[in-house]
């Protein structure tokens, strides 16, 4: 059984134009001791979708977020206060957003400890020591004593991390963790994400703008675009054989180091839809280059792509012609 | 060839920081320049240092031959017309209360040209459609853009007096994959029919492979390495390149030729 499993997930928020829809009937499930990436540009729901499950965004919600076999989204906030923080963490891209700059990391380490578990003040800064080693900040027993300030950028994000293992949850949230990082910290944080999954059996759900960061970090991957997943593969699946045309618009805009740099980048025309009023029928439909007819009516399903475990995408293409096209230089 | 930007020995601190440690490099004509880093090394103040934006403690910059770092006010002011920059938030650049149209234009206003009647609307309008706004979006304001048109719109007002040097500082690190290659396009399409040179100032190794011919790498207020492109990524010579280039996430498997 997968340790959380959303079912249908809508959010809905009442803007100035009217209603947005920012979450348009979103399934996904996070196997334990897995790594979920969700991708996706500004705007497509991607953080939504991880913080409506936590009940931390207003709005008008609905569906299903089974974590063990209980209904997150029908918890009363004193009961999903207690999940928080203790069997699900989350940890944000800007760590001065969750670290209060007046008190000393190991202070907030160690209340995060006490706000779910009964034990003393000693214990618990004892534990905040230990954790801030087992995130890899050098000398935790005098970096306890620092205020967040005192830290760089790495290390702060470190004394999050440490922060949200405090009470050694089953599933981490991670929402764009090294977003603001430099290159080279990042891939020491993305390696100690990688191996504290490893070392505790923990499942992540790594939400991100960034491909490379799910090339290194996810078994999984769910692209999001404009509030719904338009495909869905395992990491290596996702990257050999991608099905969606938006996934294809994202590969040839980007930059990468291991193809010619000749190559020029195809960029996707145009811009995201408007989610108070989206397109009908492909939500991609006014940016694909092969957009048919019909694709202007008819919203496509997510669903499995023949032959290829694991792999779904909402496409209304057939599939040999998806491969065809793929495999074609882009328009 | 002789280079259209010469900078020798740049020195620049801030209270007890040497933020720019004595860098010297050649743009040359109509090439573009990468100069990349990790935050802290030195690569906006040395761009802020090249044009003038800020004051150097040390070294010189020489634009066709002219020494911009001792010209006078009015040599400055011509100079400056050359050398444009363009920057990561364009919305912090654009004046909110001013009209698109307006923006454009601006830099006719400071220097006096296109005094006709309707001629300077003309020259905005060309500037617009070259980067790709249409006419429609004259009478609109700053906030009523994307990111990525806003950095059209800067990119417009750096053209108005047909520069022969850009500085984009981090030009595309605030936008989406989709929009970013767009604007990576636009820049090169720029270079390719007007041959303007460029310096691309960015933390995004890929980035500045794919646009750049020669590159720099700085760190700690240095240049620590300086290449041709091609040269830099396949054998880099300095352990900090090095330890740069093994930091960016690989997408495992290749994906076929999409080009």
């Amino acid at each position: 059984m997968a340790l959380l499993e959303v079912e249908g997930l809508r959010v809905r928020f009442d803007t100035e134009d009217g209603p947005l829809q920012a979450v348009d009937g979103v399934s996904l499930s996070v196997e334990a001791g897995r790594v979920l990436g969700i991708v996706g540009e500004s705007g497509s729901g991607k953080s939504v979708t991880a913080l409506a499950t936590m009940g931390l965004v207003p709005g008008r919600i609905e569906g299903r977020a089974r974590f063990e076999g209980r209904d997150l989204l029908a918890l009363s906030p004193e009961e999903m206060r207690r999940v928080r923080g203790h069997e699900i963490a989350i940890v944000f891209q800007d760590p001065l957003s969750s670290l209060h700059p007046f008190y000393r990391v190991g202070r907030q380490l160690a209340e995060a400890v006490r706000v779910h578990q009964d034990v003393s003040r000693r214990a618990a800064r004892a534990r905040a020591v230990e954790l801030l080693g087992l995130v890899g900040v050098p000398e935790p027993a005098e970096r306890v004593d620092a205020y967040p300030h005192q830290l760089s950028g790495g290390m702060r994000q470190r004394a999050m991390i440490a922060m949200a293992l405090a009470n050694d949850p089953r599933l981490l949230i991670a929402d764009e963790p090294t977003t603001a990082l430099d290159v080279t910290v990042q891939a020491q944080i993305l390696a100690l994400l990688r191996r504290l999954q490893e070392e505790r059996g923990m499942a992540i759900v790594i939400i991100t703008h960034d491909l490379g960061v799910v090339a290194e970090l996810a078994d999984d991957v769910a692209v999001m675009y404009a509030g719904q997943i338009v495909e869905r593969a395992p990491v290596e699946r996702l990257f050999a054989a991608p099905e969606h045309p938006y996934t294809w618009g994202l590969l040839r805009s980007m930059p990468r180091l291991d193809v010619p740099r000749e190559r020029e980048l195809v960029p996707i025309p145009g811009r995201p839809p408007s989610l108070v009023h989206p397109p009908g029928g492909c939500r991609f439909h006014p940016r694909c280059p092969y957009v048919r007819d019909p694709h202007r009516e008819v919203e496509p399903a997510l669903e499995p792509v023949p032959g290829d475990e694991g792999h779904a995408v909402a496409c209304l293409l057939d599939p040999a012609t998806r491969r065809r096209l793929w495999r074609e230089p882009a328009p | 060839m002789s280079a259209l930007v010469e900078v020798r020995g740049l020195r620049r601190r801030f209270g007890r920081v040497t933020a720019v440690d004595g860098v010297s490099f050649d743009v040359r004509p109509g090439e573009t320049l990468g100069i990349v880093g990790e935050s802290g090394s030195g690569k906006t103040t040395t761009a802020r240092l090249m044009l003038r934006l800020l004051h150097a403690d040390a070294g010189e910059v020489r634009f066709a031959g002219e020494d911009v770092t001792r010209a006078g006010r009015a040599r400055l002011k011509a100079l400056r017309r050359e050398m444009q920059m363009i920057f990561q938030d364009p919305y912090s650049s654009l004046n909110p209360r001013r009209s698109v149209g307006s923006i454009v234009a601006e830099p006719f206003a400071v220097h006096g040209l296109l005094t006709g009647p309707g001629e300077r609307r003309r020259a905005v309008q060309e500037l617009m459609e070259r980067v790709g706004l249409g006419a429609e979006h004259y009478n609109r304001f700053p906030h009523e853009f994307s990111g990525g048109q806003r950095q059209r719109v800067g990119l417009a007002r750096a053209l108005a007096l047909s520069p022969r040097l850009i500085v984009a500082d981090e030009p595309v690190s605030a936008l989406d994959v989709s929009i970013q290659a767009q604007i990576l396009n636009l820049l090169r399409d720029l270079r390719r029919e007007e041959g303007i040179a460029l310096v691309l100032i960015s933390h995004d190794l890929s980035v500045v492979r794919h646009m750049s011919d020669r590159v720099a790498v700085m760190h700690a207020g240095r240049i620590v390495e300086l290449a041709d492109a091609d040269r830099l990524y396949a054998s880099p010579e300095h352990e900090y390149t090095r330890r740069l280039l093994q930091s960016v996430p690989r997408l495992a498997p290749s994906s076929p030729s999409s080009s």
